[in-house]
Order: C-alpha cells, then sequence, then structure tokens
C-alpha cells in the first residue's frame, strides 16, 4: 500500500466527497431543510465527524487551516456572490450599505471591546489579566457578519429583494474594515507604546485598503474584459480567464495588504458586462456552473470544518465571558442599526421599515472568517478563551439565529420576494425613470445619483465599450432583448401548441391606423425565416437576456425553474440539425 | 425669502419646504431665465446635459404641461414662473417616514400622474398604442443600430403585455383602446415608485401642515 503517495489529494477528495454525500443525504428528506438550514446540519455532520476522530486517535483533530481557508475555501464563494450581485439594487442601496458595512462595524467592535472590557474588570470572573488592547482585538474579529453564514440563510428564506441585498453586501464589504482593525490592533499588540499618529495612520489606513481593494479589482476586471475580446479562436479555455482574473485579484490584494473580498467583488461586477458579451454561450454556461459548483464545496467544506474543529482540547471555556460576549454581540448589533438606519431614514437615503431593521440586526450572522481570524493570533496565553467565545457565537448565530430566522420572517410578515415575471413593460418603464430622473436632476442642477449614472453610462459607451468589447456593433438596450425573449419564448409555446399556422386568440389592438396588430404580429413570429432569424440573433446574445434576478440560490442557476427553457434548448437544436 | 412672496406654492405642498431648498431653486429657476420672471421652452437648451437625454422633449413638454400646474385647465403653457418650477420639483419630493396609508396613497398616485402626463402628450386621458411607440422609440434613439421596426414592435409587445394585466383574457374581436389612469394605476403596481421618484436633495423638513 503506497498511502504515504497519495495520501494528501487522497484525504482531501474524501472529505469533499463526505460534504457532497452529506447534502444528497439533506435533500432526501424534503422537510429538512425548509426547517433547519443545511450549514446547521452540516456543522453537526461536521461535530459528529470531529468527535469520532477524536474518539479514534484521542488527540484534538485537524483544525482547518486559516491559509487554506482564505486562499482556498473563501474566494469562490465571493467570486459567486460578487459576480451574479444583482447590479441595480446594489448601486441603488450602496449608500445604505456603506454606512452599514464601514461605521456599524467601527460601532460594533468598539462596543463589544469596551464592553468585554468591563466585563474583564469585575474580580470574580478572573479575567483581569485580558487587557483592553485584546479586548478589542477580540472585537474586531467577531464584530463582521459573515457573508457565507449570511448567504446559507437568506437563500431559504426569500426576503425583498432590498432587505437582501442591505445585509448581503454589508457582509461583504465589512471585510476592509475588519482587515484594517484586526492588523491595526494586532501590531498594537506587539508595539510598546502606542501614539496618536499610530491611530491616525490606521485611519487612512482604511481608505487605503478599501479603495485600493477597488481598484486592483477593476484593473484585473479591465484585463479580463480585455483578454476575453480576443479569445474567438480559442473557445475552450474562455471560461478560464474568468476565474484566473478574479482569483490573481484576490491573491494580489492579499498580497499587498488589502482587502481582497473587495476587490475579487470589484473584479467580477467591473468584468461581468464585458466578458459576457464576449465569450460564447457555452462559455459562459461553463463559468456559471463552474462557479456554483465550486462555491457549493467551499461552502460544505467550511461549515463542515467548523464543525470538526469545535471539538478538541482547543478551547477555555470561561463561561461568564463566553456568555457575555454573546448577549453584548446582539445588543450592540441591535443598537448599531437601530441608530443608523435612524439617521438613513431621516437624510432621506433610504426608507427601512422598522421589520426589515429587525431582520437587519438579527440576520447579523457570524461565520467562518471570525473562526480563522481567532486562530490566526498570536500565541498568548488566553488564546484559548477566545477561541472557545468566537466558536460559541458562530454556533448560536447559524443554529439558533439560523434556524428561528425563517419562522420570525413568516410572523412579522416582512416582505417577501416579488415572483412574479419580468415584464417589457416594466423594463421601459424602468428606463424611463431613469432618464427621466437624470433630467430632473440637471435642471435642477444637482448632481445626484442618476447624474453620475449617466456620466458613466456615456464614459461607458464612448470608451469602455470601444476598447473592451469584440463586437461593438451590437449593443442592444436591455429593454429589446427582453422583448426578444420574450417574443421568442412566445412564438416556441405555440409551436409547442402544434398552432403554427392557425392564428390563436389573442386580444387585438385598434389604433387610429387601424392596424390590426394581432395578425401583423403573429404571423411575423411564425414565419419560420423570421423564427429562424430571431434564433440566431438571440443565440448570439442568449447569455445576456438571461432572467436578471439575483442568483442567489446555491443548488439551482437562474433561469432553470422554466420548463420552457428546456423546450428553448430542444427547438435550437431541431431547427439547427434541418 | 422667497417662499414668502409665493403662498400658494406652498400650500401645494402638503408639507412645507425649508426655506434652503427653496432659496437654492429660487437660484437655480434665476440661472436658467437669465432674470427673468418667466421660463420658457428654450431657457432649458441652456443645460448642456440634459442634450443627451433621450427623452429630453417630454421631460421639458412636462413642466409646461397645465395637467401638472394644478391649474385645472388643459393644454400647454407658454412661459412658467417660479410657482409653477416649484410645482414640477414638488412631484419629486421624497417619501415622509411618518405618512399614513391615506397619505402614502395620494403621494404614489400623485407622482403616477405625472408619469401618465407624460406618456399621454394629446391629453386624452388614454395612452394609446402610437403614443407607447412614441416613447419607446424616443427611449432607444440613442441606439443608432436599432431599425424603426424594432423599436414599433417592442412597443406593441409591451401594450399587449398591459392590455393582458388591465383587462385579462380577451375575445377575439375586442378593442382595447389604451391605457387608462387605473391601468397604468395596475401596471405600475409592482414597481414601488415612492422610493424610486424623488431627487435627493428635495428632502422636506416638517415646520407645518399647511393643507
Amino acid at each position: 500500500l503506497d498511502y504515504q503517495h497519495v495520501q494528501v489529494p487522497f484525504e482531501i477528495t474524501l472529505w469533499i466527497m463526505l460534504a457532497s454525500l452529506a447534502k444528497i443525504g439533506f435533500h432526501l428528506y424534503n422537510k429538512l431543510p425548509s426547517v433547519v438550514p443545511e450549514s446547521c446540519l452540516l456543522i453537526f455532520v461536521g461535530l459528529i465527524m470531529g468527535g469520532i476522530i477524536y474518539g479514534l486517535n484521542d488527540r484534538s483533530p485537524p483544525v482547518m487551516d486559516s491559509d487554506i481557508f482564505f486562499l482556498y475555501l473563501l474566494p469562490p464563494i465571493v467570486l459567486d456572490a460578487g459576480y451574479f450581485m444583482p447590479s441595480r439594487p446594489f448601486f441603488e442601496n450602496i449608500g445604505t450599505i456603506l454606512l452599514y458595512a464601514v461605521v456599524g462595524t467601527i460601532w460594533n467592535v468598539f462596543g463589544i471591546g469596551f464592553s468585554l472590557y468591563g466585563i474583564c474588570q469585575v474580580k470574580a470572573f478572573r479575567l483581569q489579566d485580558v487587557s483592553l488592547l485584546h479586548n478589542l482585538l477580540f472585537g474586531s474579529l467577531i464584530a463582521a457578519v459573515d457573508p457565507v453564514a449570511v448567504l446559507a440563510v437568506f437563500e431559504e428564506i426569500h426576503v425583498n429583494e432590498k432587505l437582501h441585498i442591505l445585509v448581503f453586501g454589508e457582509s461583504l464589504l465589512n471585510d476592509a474594515v475588519t482587515v484594517v482593525l484586526y492588523k491595526l490592533f494586532r501590531s498594537f499588540c506587539e508595539m510598546p507604546t502606542i501614539k496618536s499618529m499610530d491611530v491616525f495612520a490606521g485611519v487612512g489606513k482604511f481608505f487605503v485598503v478599501g479603495l485600493g481593494g477597488v481598484l486592483v479589482g477593476l484593473a484585473f476586471g479591465m484585463t479580463a474584459a480585455f483578454t476575453t475580446r480576443f479569445t474567438k479562436d480559442i473557445r475552450v479555455i474562455e471560461p478560464l480567464f474568468v476565474f484566473l482574473y478574479s482569483y490573481l485579484s484576490y491573491l494580489t490584494a492579499e498580497m499587498f495588504h488589502l482587502s481582497g473580498i473587495v476587490a475579487i467583488i470589484a473584479c467580477a461586477m467591473g468584468m461581468k458586462r464585458y466578458v459576457e458579451a464576449n465569450i460564447s454561450l457555452k462559455s459562459h454556461t461553463t463559468v456559471k456552473y463552474f462557479m456554483k459548483m465550486w462555491s457549493s464545496v467551499s461552502d460544505t467544506l467550511i461549515f463542515i470544518f467548523l464543525g470538526v474543529s469545535t471539538i478538541g482540547e482547543n478551547h477555555e471555556w470561561n463561561w461568564p465571558y463566553i456568555c457575555f460576549t454573546v448577549i453584548f454581540c446582539l445588543v450592540w448589533r441591535a443598537l448599531g442599526v437601530l441608530v443608523l438606519t435612524f439617521f438613513v431614514n431621516r437624510l432621506h437615503v433610504n426608507t427601512i421599515t422598522g421589520k426589515d431593521q429587525f431582520i437587519i440586526a438579527y440576520g447579523g450572522l457570524r461565520g467562518a472568517i471570525c473562526f480563522s481570524l481567532v486562530f490566526l493570533l498570536p500565541d498568548f496565553h488566553r488564546k484559548k478563551l477566545f477561541i472557545a467565545a468566537t466558536t460559541v457565537v458562530i454556533l448560536f448565530t447559524v443554529f439558533i439565529q439560523g434556524m428561528t430566522i425563517r419562522p420570525l420572517v413568516d410572523l412579522l410578515a416582512v416582505k417577501r420576494k416579488r415572483e412574479s415575471a419580468p415584464t417589457v413593460g416594466e423594463q421601459i418603464h424602468i428606463r424611463f425613470l431613469d432618464h427621466l430622473l437624470a433630467g430632473i436632476e440637471d435642471i435642477s442642477g444637482h448632481w445626484g445619483q442618476y447624474y453620475w449614472k449617466d456620466k458613466l453610462e456615456y464614459f461607458n459607451s464612448k470608451y469602455l465599450q470601444k476598447i473592451l468589447l469584440r463586437e461593438y456593433d451590437q449593443p442592444k438596450s436591455s429593454i429589446v432583448l427582453l422583448y426578444e425573449k420574450l417574443e421568442r419564448k412566445h412564438a416556441i409555446e405555440l409551436a409547442e401548441a402544434g398552432q403554427l399556422g392557425h392564428a390563436p386568440s389573442h386580444p387585438s389592438l385598434l389604433n387610429d391606423n387601424r392596424t390590426i396588430l394581432r395578425d401583423k404580429k403573429l404571423e411575423d413570429a411564425l414565419n419560420p425565416d423570421v423564427l429562424e432569424n430571431i434564433q440566431e440573433i438571440l443565440a448570439r446574445n442568449l447569455y445576456r437576456i438571461r432572467r436578471t434576478g439575483p442568483a442567489y440560490n446555491r443548488h439551482t442557476l437562474p433561469g432553470e425553474t422554466e420548463h420552457v427553457e428546456h423546450t428553448k434548448e430542444i427547438l435550437i437544436l431541431r431547427h439547427r440539425s434541418l | 425669502s422667497p417662499g414668502a412672496h409665493h403662498p400658494s406654492a406652498l400650500s401645494l405642498f402638503s408639507l412645507t419646504v425649508t426655506s434652503e431648498q427653496i432659496e437654492h431653486l429660487h437660484r437655480r429657476f434665476k440661472q436658467l431665465s437669465r432674470d427673468q420672471l418667466t421660463i420658457r421652452k428654450e431657457n432649458f437648451d441652456s443645460i448642456p446635459d440634459l442634450e443627451f437625454n433621450p427623452i429630453r422633449g417630454k421631460i421639458v413638454h412636462a413642466f409646461f404641461d397645465k395637467r401638472n400646474l394644478r391649474q385645472g385647465s388643459d393644454g400647454l403653457g407658454d412661459e412658467i414662473n417660479f410657482e409653477d418650477f416649484l410645482t414640477i420639483m414638488s412631484y419629486f419630493r421624497p417619501i415622509e417616514m411618518n405618512m399614513d396609508e391615506e397619505q402614502l396613497d395620494h403621494f404614489r398616485k400623485e407622482k403616477l400622474k405625472f408619469l401618465f402626463h407624460m406618456y399621454d402628450s394629446d391629453h386624452d386621458g388614454k395612452i394609446t398604442l402610437q403614443e407607447y411607440r412614441n416613447v419607446v422609440e424616443e427611449l432607444l434613439s440613442g441606439n443608432p443600430h436599432l431599425e424603426k421596426d424594432s423599436a414599433r414592435s417592442i412597443a406593441d409587445g409591451a401594450m399587449m403585455e398591459a392590455a393582458s394585466i388591465c383587462v385579462g383574457q380577451m375575445g377575439p374581436d375586442q378593442v382595447y383602446e389604451g391605457i387608462t389612469f387605473e391601468d397604468f394605476l395596475k401596471v405600475w403596481q409592482g414597481i414601488d415608485i415612492e422610493t424610486k421618484m424623488h431627487v435627493r436633495f428635495l428632502n422636506m423638513e416638517t415646520i407645518a401642515h399647511c393643507y
């Protein structure tokens, strides 16, 4: 047996296999995922595994190496999140999201840090050797909301788009703040004296980390878009570029001590539009599937490892400290959300109802990022206490908050995701509104959101599209694309129903010119040449006209819930073979 | 302050504006009118960014549309004064947190009425197919590669959608005249216009209710 030779890849594959089999197991029982979120079940499996390993070896099971987490497990999930992020709601709410991510996180860090220091002063708890700085360091890693956990729970509860994007966007963007504060306090721990200059340097660093991350991401994103312009003859490796450039942006940002998460998100969002226009339909499908697959695997592995690492001798169970940590996390988050939302509503930046606020506060889940950061702490005598506290907080948020959030959403009758199909009319109206508001902003002399959006679009069409798109002469408005999609769907439905050649009953529209709309339009649609033409145009642009709804679900891909999508593909193949 | 000279403008708002906002708008008005008391259509040409807006014509038109100016009459005016300017701007005020259901509904309907008037260019209370086509053509006019026919078919498709939303299944000989305001409300049901249709700087503070 040459086990040594294959040990590492063999064990990795076994873990991934375990994770995937566990997933199949959960979905065999239909009721289970609706009551208990998957993340809980996976942690549970991890706990069992950890227990088995501990029992067999009588020593602590392998703890998830922080490097493995940050370098291999986290990037796919964040890439998936950034690539499928619905940009319209994201940018509409960007002010609120940034406020929660930056100010909210800082508030939480200092709040938790100082209150825990207060607890440490109590003689009865035997915690007096935990200094303020240590508490602040702990606060900085425990305060941040975790995107992996949030995604895992929120994708199953389908709240309305705005609420989802607020919590989710915050969890992604607070990485910049977390990175800065964590590194700052860690370096302070090692410095004998702290001058006020260092504090100011820390504040300045935050801007560098955040903006630097965005710039690095955009640079790689634009390069990726530019590269795909020339991949016409080697379609097979096109999807690779998407992943390579995104991963590079993450690694480069981490190398420069910038925020890798912000970089990879900026990269994905920046390149998406151009890359999708350049790559072939098949490449696009490949990108989508691989992204979902990798992020799914990562997600599962993270939760299982969380469970495994919980067992063992890494913990110091000082229950007062742990309980107060949990309490303070909840309290400070609730206070933070309340105060910030008050300002947001007052300044008319957004309108967030009380119910939404509750969900935002309650949905502040902690996850694997805190866990990895706590293991990265320098070894000092109280480290195990922090590890224990982190573990309990994560288990509490994922199990208790994760399981109860769905019944609470139902109980509070929070506005849910709108399930209606996209209509051309809606696209037209939204676009009309965009232009109207840009115009009013111009007239009133106010440089607001729509003004800048307009300017960006102008810059895009004048310069960016020329450089980054291969076929520049076919930029299509989203209205046109959506229309063509629906038109085609309609034509295919008719074809399926065997009504080619008959004119089915439809409302007829008479205008002043007395053109009977019904016959004209459907005859055009049923003409086989026109049908072929439409299919050809659409096949080229098909990737762009898939449902632009958010693809939160780890299990299904956007556009797959419609039976018509299948029919479409079958019909394309049939037509091509004719 | 300028607000004091225009009491009726203030009474049109259900919440008053701060004098700062009125000052700002007044300054802007004077800039556009070149220190005259009224603005004409030509004055809007002096706004450079507006040129690239595909629905520029409709926006300018909306300022002179008497239906928006709440004067109870119809047709297009030739010139508007500061009070009218304020009136139009009031359609873009943001939502207040303490509005009750009725106020909210009224608020939403007002904004939608403004939009409706923009679509309904011949002032007959219905958006006909021709008017809808006109809107879509203008919206897509920025794209030189689009054939005129595509814009028409898109408008036709959208009209059919609206018909099916508003009237449901129709018989083969039934005629759909056009989108009335009630139908328009139905079409916009899914879009939360009260939060979307506002210009942010017009944030009003309640000083007193005068309505």
